[in-house]
């Protein structure tokens, strides 16, 4: 885990940044690590770069028990509430729904196909798409999930995709090819995603 | 009925009692008592209001022994740090025994006020049927209990002024435990059910109301539609206090609400919102402008224009409460706009998530710059920088409690990259009033140093991933006269630290330390030096305490001084020591 966290900080960078790595310690004492201080975040090292603020968004939290402390009462509360961004390609503003609402995948597109009003569902065997009557343009909807993968929607359980979904997006259908979208024979996905 | 004689000889101490009537504060009346044997006697036999702050430093029995007259019991159970899960359910705090003792020796309890303490259906039932002038029921963060206890409370309790239930875990059970209140009953003056998750019955939830003509404070659950709370306020005008539920509804019943809020003159604090429709929001704007509290903080779905529009009526408001949905420019608008405010709480929507809308540095400098009066904030965070904390505490002096919680808790000065040791210096060497301090961030032994060295009136603090060594806690134990809490999680405090000054423990309340560098061996020295102290250790991992070797570092320790020993009810995973 930490190394995709690098990773994804490096491609960040700005020319000369400096990174620090993270460390509890006065300004010039060795930078030795005591053990248990880090055992609440498990196998994660914090690394964080110096980089510059307007660029780069923070990395990933992750996950400590019991922080932020925020009562369990609370933290349901929110969790019974997910607003995801849903864009479509080429609109220039994106929309917000909340999927906590819906109960399932054809409840996700009835209020998709309510929100973007030009783009109707449309069937084909048995994927799901949006059509755009005017141009005759077909969307695929897709998401990003946790890991920050973009999936194809449909392949899982409702409720997993709910815990895992962080935006939609309806792609153009020849966009989506390579999501395996096209393919009308392809056999029924079976949920093999692991989140 | 005492004789005319008597009367002479006890002149003086029905005029002390007399005098001490006018002592409200638990503190005052704990001060007198110890003046002399005279007036421990009078103050004793006076008292009605009982405070408690850990429910296992003393027995009911003794309580009631002590303090025979009591009417009004507040007791506190877990440990603050099981508000975050850390820890397990089971671990205490139960409320039957003293219930029990209460019901035995016939106390005339008026009042109960519980915080994170389990409570039974049981416990409600006897509450309910053995103590004819209850009146008021408040708690706080507890659970152990469900629909039915609630049921026998609204059944059985003739006077009852106030049921107020918040942020519980209660089980519904569908019982229709509202309708439970008699025709007869009309004296309720407080009812708060919105931590509840089942339906009530609407028709005598209304009823109920029109009948309560002193009906001041009502906050019900995310069940209770728009319309339904239209139709209650027309019933009750004189309402103070609104929480409401759910605020979704199409736009005929939204103006209907409109043009019936103007009635509702009276109503200062808001609250609720569990579900909401920003376009049915308008609807309270013409209440705004004289709420003295606002609570939007469960309200996740409201984005910050919409806030801000909201916000911006409230020019009387003395506490909020919001999401970091506000974001730093919502911020800016509430410190142009609430000039009076005393208390901001801003808490995160997405706890875990990636550049969604959060609050930085920036919203705490404005809100520091435009409310002067300030003396209370929570405030959740993504970042944070020294010199934002150095200009608080230049702007806000008067500080009381300061808790700042960055999501990230060990992230350093967003600026400068050091640790934020200087900010939170600058809050306590300016604040000289603070009370209650949470820190984050990284930092290092010299915050502590700070802290020991200039937060004098300091009772409550919160540690977590912070410090560097042994002299940390040192200098917070050593410097911190008045420290009544001490919570600590994830920071290298070790046994040199906690058997420094093992007399100091008697002068708190509590100490929690967890995931720290404190062995087995150092809490049984502890805990053998000091017999008043009950040190308590959990563990979770299974195993039996002979097994354990004194090397071994504790995951979870937490002591208290108390007059009664080691506890009866610990479960098998707490080892006292």
């Amino acid at each position: 885990m930490s190394s995709e966290i690098t990773k994804e900080l490096l491609e960040s960078e700005t020319s000369g940044v400096l990174k620090t790595e993270l460390t509890l310690g006065l300004p010039g004492d060795s930078l030795v690590q005591k053990s248990g201080i880090k055992r609440g975040f498990s196998d994660v090292d914090l690394k964080l770069a110096n980089y510059d603020q307007a660029e780069s968004q923070p990395p990933p939290q992750a996950q400590v028990v019991g922080w932020p402390p925020v009562r369990s009462y609370r933290k349901n509360l929110i969790k019974n509430c997910k607003y995801v961004k849903v864009g479509v390609d080429g609109a220039p503003y994106l929309r917000k729904i909340d999927l906590e609402i819906l109960s399932s995948y054809q409840d996700l597109l009835t209020a998709m196909g309510d929100m973007f009003t030009c783009l109707t569902i449309c069937h084909v065997l048995n994927e799901r798409k949006l059509m755009d009557s005017a141009n005759g343009e077909e969307y695929v909807p897709t998401y990003e999930d946790k890991d920050g993968d973009w999936m194809l929607v449909g392949d899982v359980p409702w409720k997993m995709f709910v815990e895992s979904c962080k935006r939609l997006r309806l792609m153009t259908s020849s966009e989506a090819i390579g999501l395996g979208a096209a393919a009308p024979s392809t056999p029924s996905k079976g949920s093999s995603t692991s989140c | 009925m005492r004789s005319f004689q008597s009367m002479l000889n006890y002149f003086p101490e029905e005029v002390l009692e007399h005098i001490f009537d006018f002592l409200t504060s638990h503190r005052d009346r704990n001060a007198v008592s110890l003046v002399c044997k005279s007036w421990f006697a009078v103050e004793r036999l006076s008292r009605e209001k009982v405070f408690i702050g850990n429910c296992y430093a003393i027995s009911p029995e003794r309580l009631i022994a002590r303090f025979p007259r009591v009417r009004s019991l507040t007791l506190k159970g877990k440990p603050h740090f099981a508000d975050f899960n850390l820890v397990p359910h089971d671990w205490g705090g139960f409320v039957q025994p003293w219930i029990e003792s209460m019901v035995k020796d016939g106390v005339n309890l008026e009042e109960l006020r519980l915080k994170r303490m389990l409570v039974s259906d049981e416990s409600l039932e006897l509450l309910s049927k053995f103590f004819p002038n209850f009146k008021s029921l408040v708690l706080v963060s507890c659970d152990g209990f469900s629909t039915d206890g609630l049921a026998a409370i609204a059944s059985n309790c003739r006077f009852l002024r106030e049921l107020d239930l918040q942020e519980n875990e209660v089980e519904d059970r569908r019982g229709q435990w509202l309708s439970c209140f008699p025709d007869s009953c009309t004296s309720l003056v407080s009812l708060n059910f919105a931590c509840l998750k089942g339906e009530v019955n609407l028709a005598a939830l209304e009823r109920l109301v029109a009948r309560c003509r002193n009906l001041r404070s009502l906050r019900v659950n995310h069940t209770v539609p728009l319309d339904a709370l239209q139709r209650i306020l027309l019933q009750a005008p004189q309402l103070v206090d609104l929480g409401t539920g759910s605020f979704v509804h199409d736009p005929e019943t939204c103006n209907k609400l409109e043009t019936g809020m103007p009635k509702c003159t009276s109503i200062t604090s808001l609250s609720g919102f569990l579900e909401v429709a920003a376009c049915c929001l308008p609807a309270v704007y013409t209440i705004c402008s004289h709420l003295t509290s606002l609570n939007l903080s469960y309200a996740p779905g409201i984005f910050s224009k919409e806030l801000v529009k909201l916000i911006c009526h409230c020019n009387k408001l003395e506490r909020l409460l919001v999401l970091d949905t506000i974001g730093d420019e919502g911020l800016g608008v509430v410190a142009l706009t609430c000039k009076e405010l005393q208390e901001l709480r801003v808490f995160p929507s997405d706890p875990y998530g990636v550049g969604n809308a959060v609050v930085t540095e920036e919203g705490l400098v404005a809100i520091s710059a435009g409310c002067r009066k300030l003396d209370s904030i929570l405030y959740f965070c993504q970042q944070m920088t020294n010199a934002a904390l150095i200009m608080v505490a230049k702007n806000c002096p008067n500080f009381i409690r300061f808790r700042l919680c960055t999501l990230n808790p060990t992230v350093p000065d967003a600026v400068t990259m050091q640790p934020l040791d200087e900010g939170f210096g600058a809050i306590v060497k300016s604040c000289k009033g603070l009370k209650r301090l949470s820190v984050s961030g990284l930092l290092t032994d010299l915050l502590f140093h700070y802290i020991g060295r200039y937060a004098e009136q300091l009772e409550m603090l919160s540690i977590a991933f912070a410090g560097n060594s042994d002299q940390g806690m040192l200098y917070v134990l050593n410097g911190c006269k008045k420290l009544k809490k001490l919570e600590i999680r994830d920071s290298p405090f070790g046994n040199e630290a906690l058997l420094a000054d093992v007399g100091k423990y008697e002068t708190m309340r509590s100490l929690w330390m967890s995931s720290c560098e404190v062995t087995l061996g150092a809490c049984k020295t502890l805990a053998q030096k000091m017999p008043r102290l009950n040190v308590e250790v959990i563990n979770e991992s299974g195993g039996d305490q002979t097994e354990a070797s004194v090397d071994d570092k504790v995951e979870k320790m937490y002591l208290y001084r108390t007059l009664v020993g080691p506890r009866k009810d610990a479960p098998d995973f707490v080892w006292t020591l």
